[in-house]
């Protein structure tokens, strides 16, 4: 069988957690140009940390003496299935805990949200020097658990049930790539335990609309052989929503906007041919309701073939120019 | 994999048309859709009702209506016919809205200007939190902060200048028994329910204009927003036949003029002076100390000055300052005492627990910043029910009196007895409680939301008796809601609760005594 270039059983292609903002607004995402063989499932438990003091109240920046430091930590099991070589299923469940350093709130802990993708890859084509290929992605969240969503900056998440369609291209040339992909974030309307809240007007239901969000990702460096090493630079725009008033509490249906730049290498290992090490780090630049959150996360996955004439995992699929 | 896909491709397609388009994203309230207030009674005697401040129901006098066969009132049937004549989407929706009843929509009107208002000021670059300034009331921080007992006191003073306008105007409408347009001309199209309430003066009018009077001096920087209101209001009525250009013109000077009375007593009753001066401050905390005891102090950073600490000398509508300060209850446990570490470590235990349910019964009461308070959350559950009831818009306007004037005398009594005692919250005791809810930042004992809940629930009680045991319920689990999110001790949270049913009795003596009957 012939083995894309971008059918990689090296990599784990992955679901990476992007707890940018006051909340975690940026929920799982799978954003790699790369796509796990088929019957090979990569899977494994990831840590992130992350962590905010400063924040945008509506558009000026500030901090709050009474939050501190405000920070989450996420423990999760993350993975990849290749359903084929070209179509390929991603999950992840995360357990959240969150803390304020400072002032007398209370911190949360639970189950944050499941996501689940699928990821396919339509086209693959050679383009001068290098390989380009087209990705269509879909996937679902839903809360894991009864979580409080309106307690921010504290709560786990805005419990907002999505379905997010993404598109993505990726160009490699030599050991060189870039990936360009944008998503349109479809909300669901939650539930919070008011009877009655103050938007920009008042709101005699405890249903919340959620406005829809629209997110760019571009990513370039390098991929060859055993390491992944590249630079992100993305943004996550909320559609509609309403700015923080001055000195109050956020709400789920605030106007989140955040734009992070960050960086995430991808490592494998040589002596232990089926296991992965992932470190991510990233920091927000610019943002709107958010906090200014510097995040890292780190994993370890295992790559089990359950094809049962494949080659070995340890080789290359095709060999890299 | 073919088939795989064929299967798992059309599903996406689908799923990416459908759940967008399934799930709309507006939430209507759930007074959004409102049927037509069609009162169970006209309560046409309502002028023998005892008012609140007017001396009698004709203090304020208004002339005597055009008669219905001049060509002045006829002018005024054709004016609603012109309105009639071509009606947009907007004006029916405004007829609509309006028509579910007065003294509901203005009330959920303040209740959002609560809200937008309740947000204590962030301090200076210097540490000092600035005050708000009535008389610039758009610059930063804004004119009020409408924190618990500023909303309990605008509550009751739009609710009671709204029943008084409305005793003088039904005094009016049975003097004068000038009919309805729609009952003197049958080309006038009705679109709201039929009654057979002489419409001189309208009732809608003088609510209005006596919410917009007095709120003028309670959100100055909202006027453009109140006005806007008014005329929509106004505009409502004509258009739905419901009154006559003098009818409305009638009512609104009535409702204004009425308003300027309670206006006059807000001006003098001593919430003006409510916020203290350092010397104040400084001399509560002093005096507590030499009683003994551990003091009050600011849980937040930097310390903020406490919340309204004269605000117990504020007048009471209910009873007279004496009697106020005889409601003032025992002292809690010393802060020294066994007695206050059990009650600690009690309330350490709670937040340590602190399940999901938990954070429902404290965030569906909390009522905290950017909310319309423990006051706006009553009236909002008073209003769901009198809306069942269909009461005239004087009963209306009565039993939110009567609620709102219990809800201000409450805050009156705890806001004392807060500051006599000047006791420290639970977390100030013991710094490892944790809080589900944000600190309130005055004393703790004792626990506004549960005399603010043992005032209104025995006053709705008596209203309608078959919710006793819900209110009662409610009032319970408010209180109880407070000692769940760390805020409160035990014998806050009890003491509160039947200090505010003793105020409520008051309003339920009241209510036996103003001629209205249940």
């Amino acid at each position: 069988m012939k083995q894309s270039r971008k059918t990689c059983l090296r990599y784990c292609c992955l679901l990476f957690w992007l707890a940018a903002s006051i909340h975690s607004a940026f929920a799982q995402t799978d954003i790699d140009g790369i796509m796990m063989a088929k019957k090979n499932l990569c899977v494994g438990p990831m840590y992130g940390y992350s962590s905010w003091k400063h924040y945008w109240e509506g558009t000026l920046k500030r901090e709050n003496l009474n939050l501190g430091t405000v920070s989450s930590q996420m423990y999760s099991v993350m993975g990849a299935y290749g359903v084929t070589d070209k179509v390929n299923v991603l999950f992840s469940v995360p357990y959240v805990r969150t803390k304020a350093s400072a002032g007398t709130l209370h911190g949360m802990k639970g189950f944050q949200d499941a996501s689940l993708w699928v990821k396919y890859m339509p086209l693959e084509t050679k383009i001068g020097n290098g390989d380009l290929s087209v990705y269509g992605l879909a996937g679902v969240s839903a809360p894991l658990s009864n979580y409080v969503a309106d307690y921010l900056p504290l709560s786990l998440g805005l419990r907002s049930k999505t379905l997010s369609l993404r598109g993505m291209v990726d160009y490699q040339a030599g050991k060189l790539f870039a990936t360009l992909s944008g998503t349109y974030v479809f909300r669901d309307n939650i539930k919070i335990d008011r009877d009655a809240y103050y938007t920009t007007e008042m709101h005699y239901t405890n249903k919340v609309a959620m406005p829809d969000a629209l997110s760019f990702n571009f990513r370039a460096g390098y991929r060859h052989n055993d390491i992944i090493a590249e630079a992100f630079l993305d943004n996550w725009t909320t559609l509609g929503g309403f700015d923080i008033t001055r000195n109050n509490m956020p709400f789920p249906s605030n106007k989140m906007n955040a734009t992070r730049l960050g960086a995430n290498v991808k490592y494998h290992l040589k002596n232990l041919k089926r296991l992965q090490l992932v470190v991510n780090g990233n920091h927000v630049i610019a943002g709107r309701n958010v906090g200014q959150s510097t995040s890292i996360n780190a994993g370890l996955f295992f790559i089990i073939n359950f094809a049962k004439k494949q080659a070995p995992v340890s080789t290359t699929p095709k060999a890299q120019p | 994999m073919k088939k795989l896909l064929s299967c798992i491709l059309p599903l996406l397609i689908i799923a990416a048309v459908t759940v967008p388009l399934a799930c709309s994203k507006t939430e209507k309230g759930r007074t959004d859709d409102l049927p037509a207030l069609q009162p169970d009674k006209t309560d046409i005697d309502a002028g023998s009702w005892k008012p609140i401040l007017l001396a009698s129901a004709n203090e304020f006098s208004i002339s005597a209506p055009i008669a219905t066969n001049t060509p002045e009132y006829t002018a005024q049937l054709s004016e609603i016919k012109s309105w009639q004549a071509s009606l947009t989407d907007g004006e029916k929706d405004l007829v609509k809205y309006w028509s579910a009843g007065a003294v509901l929509r203005w009330n959920e009107i303040l209740r959002g200007l609560v809200a937008k208002h309740n947000l204590p000021p962030y301090q200076n670059d210097d540490g000092i939190y600035p005050a708000p300034n009535a008389n610039n009331p758009l610059a930063y921080p804004q004119f009020p902060f409408a924190n618990p007992p500023y909303a309990a006191r605008a509550y009751a003073y739009v609710s009671a200048a709204q029943y008084d306008a409305l005793v003088a105007a039904y005094y009016y409408k049975k003097l004068y028994n000038r009919p309805a347009p729609y009952k003197v001309d049958a080309g006038i199209k009705v679109l709201v329910p039929q009654s057979d309430l002489p419409s001189y003066p309208s009732e809608d009018a003088v609510v209005a204009g006596a919410a917009v009077e007095m709120m003028k001096l309670l959100f100055p920087g909202d006027q453009e927003y109140i006005q806007q209101k008014a005329e929509e209001h106004k505009r409502a009525r004509i258009i739905s036949g419901a009154n006559v250009r003098s009818d409305m013109e009638a009512g609104e000077a009535l409702g204004k003029a009425v308003a300027q009375k309670f206006v006059t007593r807000a001006r003098g009753d001593r919430a003006g002076a409510a916020i203290g001066t350092p010397t104040d401050w400084a001399k509560l905390e002093t005096d507590c100390i030499a009683r003994g005891e551990t003091p009050w102090y600011s849980l937040e950073l930097p310390k903020r000055p406490p919340m309204l600490p004269l605000f117990g000398k504020v007048k009471a509508f209910l009873f007279d300052s004496l009697t106020a300060i005889s409601l003032r209850p025992g002292p809690p446990p010393l802060t020294a005492s066994k007695k206050m570490q059990d009650e600690t470590d009690e309330i350490l235990s709670l937040t340590k627990n602190d399940t999901r349910d938990h954070y429902r019964i404290v965030h569906f009461w909390a009522d905290g910043a950017g909310t319309s308070t423990p006051s706006g959350h009553w009236d909002a559950i008073a209003a769901e029910d009198f809306i069942k009831k269909n009461y005239s818009e004087v009963r209306w306007a009565r039993n939110m009196a009567l609620l709102n004037m219990s809800l201000m005398d409450a805050a009156i009594v705890c806001w004392d007895t807060k500051y006599f005692y000047f006791n420290p919250r639970p977390c100030q005791m013991n710094p490892k409680i944790k809080t589900l809810t944000g600190v309130p930042n005055f004393p703790a004992y004792v626990s506004g939301h549960s005399t603010f809940s043992g005032a209104a629930a025995t006053i709705l009680s008596y209203i309608i008796p078959d919710r006793a045991t819900a209110y009662d319920d409610m009032a319970r689990e408010a209180s109880l809601s407070r000692m769940l999110a760390g805020i409160h001790f035990r014998a806050d949270c009890e003491v509160g609760l039947e200090t505010g049913k003793k105020v409520g009795n008051y309003a339920v003596d009241r209510g036996k005594a103003d001629g209205a009957g249940n």
